[in-house]
C-alpha cells in the first residue's frame, strides 16, 4: 500500500499524530485549540471525499458510496463536539471539578476515539473493522469514568463489561464469516475483505452465515443500544462529560450501526440465507417502545437523553430493517438528523448543568427566563428529536410512519405508539425545563453557542427544504442497503 | 496419523471446555484462579497443536502469549489485588451450582447441535473447533451472569475470550489472529488494572457489583 498525500491516509493519520502530540504537550488551552483544530482537518479531509476522485480500494481501506455518509457526519459532529469541549472543559477546570490531572490524556484519547471511528469505516476488512470498533471502545470507557465518581466509575464499568461482551460476540461472528468464506474464497486476508466477501457471498454456506449475524447483530447491536442488550447507554451517557455523551450519541452509535448494515448488505447477497431485516426490525421496535416508556420518570436530564437516543437508534435500525428505497432513505436520513440534533441537544444540555451545577431535572427551571439562548435552544432541540414539524426529524420520522404504514400497518401502529409516548414524555420534561417558575442558579452562562446553533440550524433547514443534491445522493445510497 | 492429529485436537478442545465446567462450580476466588490458569494451558496446548496442525508458526506466538499471559501473569495480579483490597474470598453465586451446571450443560448441548449442523461445508477440523469454542463462549457468559463477585464476573469473561482465542486459530489460515489476541489480552489488561485503579485508589470499599448498584444514578 503506497499512499501518498491522499484524503484517507489524512482522515486517519491527522487524529492519530494529533493524538501523539497531545498526550505529551502541556496546558490545557493549547491542547484545547490543537484538538479543535485536528478535528477541522479530518473534516476537510472527509469532505474533500465527496467532490475528489474515490481513492482506489485497497486490501485494507475501502471508500464507497455507503462509508463516505457516515466518515462526513461523523466527522462534522466530532469537529463541533472539540468546540464545546473546548468551552465546555474550560469551565470544568475553572470550577474544580476536573482536576488538570485528570484531563492529562483527555484530548490524546479524543482524537484516538476519531481514528478509531474513522478506521472503523474505512475499513476493507471485518478483522480490522472489529479491532478499530475495539478502540473506540477502550477510549470512551476511559473518558466516561473520568470524574471518577461512583456513578461515574459505576457506568464506566458496566459499560466496560457489556460493551466486552457486545465485542466479544462480535468477534465470533466475525470468525464464522470467515469460516464460511474461505472454502470459496480461500485462506487469507481476502477471505476477510469486504470486496471479496460481496462478490462471491452467493456461494456462501446459507446456514452457517445466518448464524454468523445472530451473533453479528447481538455483539454489534449492544454497541449500537439496542433493547435488550442496552444498559450501559444511559449511565454511559449520564455519567460521562457532556463531550463524550454527543459524540456517542453522534458517533459511536452510529459507527456500530455501520457494522450492522454491512453485515445486513452482505447477507442479503446470499439468496438461500434468511433474511436479516424482520429481526433487525423485531429490535428496533423494542428499543423504540422501551426507550419511549422508560424516559417518564427519569430525574436525570443526561440520562433521559441517553434513553432518548435508545428510543432513535431503535427507529433508525426499525427503518432498515424494513427495508426497501423509501425505509433506507427514512433510515439515513434520520441518523443524520439524530446525530445532528441529539449532540446539539447535549451541547446546550451540557452548559445548563454547567451553570445549574446539577443535573437534576427538579433542580432545573425557566430556562427561556433565566438562560434566553440556551433555554430556546433546548426548546428547539427537544421539539426536533420529539418528531414535531418543522424540523428535519419530523419528515425522517414522518418517511419512516408512513413507509411502513404502506407495507405492514400493524408494526406501523406499533411504532405510533412508542413515537408518541416518547413525545408526551420529551414535551411533559421541556415544559418545566424551560417555562414554569426559575430554579436554580442565575448567572450568566459561559457558553459556546456556534456549535449548538449549527447543529440545530442544519435540522431546522433539513426540515424545511432538503436539497435535491442531498435527496439523489442519499437514494442512491439508499439503493445499496436493498 | 491424521486421526490421530484431530483426536489430539479434539481432545485440547474437550479438554478446555471440561475446565469451563470446572470454573462454573468454584466457591472460593483463589480456587477459581487457579483454575483459570489451567484453562489458559488447555488454550495454549490447544493453540500450539493447531499452529503444529496448520503449519502456521505465527500462532505460536498466540499460544505463547496464551501461557505467559493469561496462565501466569493475570492469575497472580488478580491474587495480588485480592489480598490488597481485600476482597472477601467466597463467591456468591445468584442461582445454586446445580442449576447452573445444568443450565451449562444445556448450553454445550445448544452448541453442539446449533454448530455441527450449520457447518457440514466447512474444513473437519474448524467444525469441531468451532462447536467447542461456542459452548466455552456460552458457559462463560453463563459464569458472567451467575455471578455477583466483579472479580469472578471477569474470569467469566477471560474464559470467554479463551473460547474465541480457540475458534479463531481453529479456522483455518486465518488472519490477524496473532493482533486479535493481542488486543484481547490488552482489553483485559485493562480491566485488570482497571479493577485495580477504581477500587483502590477511590472510595469503593467492596467488589461486590451488588454494592455498587447502590450508586446507580437514578437513586439520588
Amino acid at each position: 500500500m503506497t499512499l501518498p498525500f491522499d484524503p484517507v491516509a489524512t482522515l486517519l493519520l491527522t487524529p492519530l499524530a494529533a493524538a501523539a502530540v497531545l498526550a505529551l504537550l502541556p496546558g490545557f488551552r493549547l491542547k484545547a485549540g490543537l484538538n479543535v483544530l485536528a478535528s477541522l482537518v479530518t473534516l476537510a479531509a472527509a469532505a474533500s471525499l465527496l467532490f475528489s476522485a474515490r481513492p482506489a480500494t485497497g486490501k485494507f481501506l475501502l471508500v464507497d458510496d455507503l462509508n463516505i455518509v457516515f466518515i462526513v457526519l461523523g466527522s462534522f459532529v466530532g469537529f463541533t463536539t472539540s468546540a464545546f469541549s473546548a468551552t465546555y472543559v474550560q469551565h470544568e477546570i475553572d470550577t474544580g471539578r476536573l482536576a488538570p490531572a485528570h484531563l492529562r490524556f483527555y484530548h490524546a484519547m479524543y482524537q484516538v476515539l476519531m481514528f478509531a471511528m474513522n478506521l472503523a469505516l474505512v475499513s476493507n476488512n471485518i478483522g480490522l473493522m472489529w479491532v478499530a470498533i475495539e478502540l473506540a471502545t477502550l477510549t470512551t470507557v476511559v473518558m466516561v469514568g473520568i470524574y471518577r465518581t461512583h456513578e461515574a466509575l459505576e457506568a464506566a464499568w458496566k459499560y466496560f463489561i457489556l460493551g466486552s461482551v457486545g465485542i466479544a460476540l462480535a468477534l465470533f461472528g466475525t470468525i464464522l464469516v470467515y469460516v464460511v468464506a474461505q472454502p470459496v474464497i480461500g485462506e487469507g486476508l481476502d477471505s476477510m475483505a469486504w470486496t471479496e466477501l460481496m462478490g462471491r457471498v452467493g456461494e456462501f454456506e446459507p446456514a452457517l452465515l445466518n448464524v454468523a449475524f445472530v451473533f453479528l447483530l447481538l455483539g454489534y447491536g449492544t454497541k449500537v443500544g439496542l433493547a435488550p442488550v442496552h444498559a450501559w447507554l444511559p449511565d454511559a451517557h449520564a455519567e460521562g462529560p457532556t463531550p463524550i455523551s454527543a459524540v456517542l450519541s453522534g458517533l459511536l452509535l452510529n459507527v456500530a450501526l455501520y457494522a450492522v448494515l454491512r453485515f445486513k448488505i452482505l447477507l442479503a447477497g446470499n439468496g438461500a440465507a434468511f433474511a436479516p431485516g424482520p429481526m433487525m426490525t423485531a429490535m428496533g421496535l423494542t428499543s423504540v417502545v422501551f426507550g419511549a416508556f422508560m424516559l417518564y420518570r427519569r430525574r436525570d436530564i443526561k440520562r433521559m437523553f441517553g434513553y432518548s437516543s435508545i428510543e432513535h437508534m431503535g427507529i433508525i435500525t426499525f427503518a432498515f430493517g424494513m427495508g426497501g428505497p423509501l425505509a433506507n432513505f427514512a433510515g439515513l436520513l434520520h441518523m443524520t438528523m439524530h446525530s445532528l440534533a441529539k449532540s446539539g441537544i447535549f451541547f446546550a444540555v451540557g452548559h445548563i448543568s454547567q451553570v445549574k451545577g446539577t443535573q437534576r431535572i427538579a433542580d432545573i427551571g425557566g430556562l427561556t427566563v433565566t438562560h434566553p439562548f440556551l433555554g430556546w435552544s433546548l426548546v428547539v432541540g427537544v421539539v426536533a428529536i420529539a418528531g414535531l414539524p418543522p424540523l428535519g426529524v419530523f419528515t425522517s420520522e414522518f418517511l419512516v410512519v408512513s413507509s411502513t404504514f404502506a407495507r405492514t400497518p400493524v408494526l406501523a401502529i406499533a411504532l405510533v405508539l412508542g413515537l408518541s409516548v416518547g413525545l408526551g414524555a420529551l414535551l411533559l420534561r421541556l415544559n418545566s425545563l424551560a417555562f414554569g417558575e426559575p430554579r436554580g442558579s442565575l448567572q450568566p452562562a459561559r457558553a459556546s453557542y456556534l456549535p449548538m446553533s449549527a447543529h440545530l440550524a442544519i435540522v431546522l433547514c433539513a426540515g424545511l427544504y432538503l436539497p435535491a443534491p442531498l435527496v439523489t445522493w442519499f437514494q442512491h445510497v439508499a439503493s445499496i442497503l436493498g | 496419523m491424521p486421526s490421530m492429529a484431530f483426536d489430539t485436537a479434539h481432545l485440547l478442545a474437550g479438554g478446555l471446555v471440561l475446565v469451563s465446567f470446572v470454573l462454573l462450580y468454584q466457591d472460593r476466588l483463589y480456587g477459581l484462579l487457579n483454575i483459570y490458569a489451567i484453562h489458559a494451558v488447555a488454550l495454549s496446548a490447544s493453540v500450539a497443536w493447531q499452529a503444529y496442525l496448520q503449519g502456521a508458526p505465527h500462532l505460536y506466538v498466540t499460544a505463547g502469549l496464551a501461557l505467559g499471559f493469561k496462565a501466569v501473569i493475570i492469575p497472580v495480579a488478580l491474587r495480588r489485588i485480592i489480598e490488597r483490597l481485600g476482597i472477601h474470598r467466597e463467591i456468591e453465586p445468584v442461582v445454586g451450582i446445580s442449576l447452573t451446571m445444568l443450565a451449562g450443560m444445556g448450553l454445550v448441548a445448544l452448541a453442539m447441535v446449533v454448530m455441527l449442523k450449520v457447518t457440514t461445508e466447512a474444513a473437519p477440523l474448524a467444525r469441531e473447533d468451532l462447536a467447542f469454542a461456542l459452548a466455552v463462549v456460552l458457559l462463560g457468559l453463563l459464569m458472567m451472569t451467575t455471578r455477583r463477585n466483579a472479580v469472578s464476573q471477569v474470569v467469566g469473561f477471560m474464559s470467554l475470550e479463551n473460547g474465541l482465542i480457540l475458534a479463531a486459530t481453529g479456522a483455518q489460515g486465518m488472519p490477524l489472529v496473532v493482533e486479535i489476541s493481542f488486543a484481547f489480552s490488552i482489553l483485559i489488561a485493562f480491566i485488570v488494572i482497571g479493577i485495580f485503579l477504581f477500587r483502590i485508589r477511590e472510595r469503593f470499599d467492596t467488589v461486590d457489583l451488588q454494592a455498587l448498584h447502590r450508586f446507580r444514578g437514578e437513586a439520588r
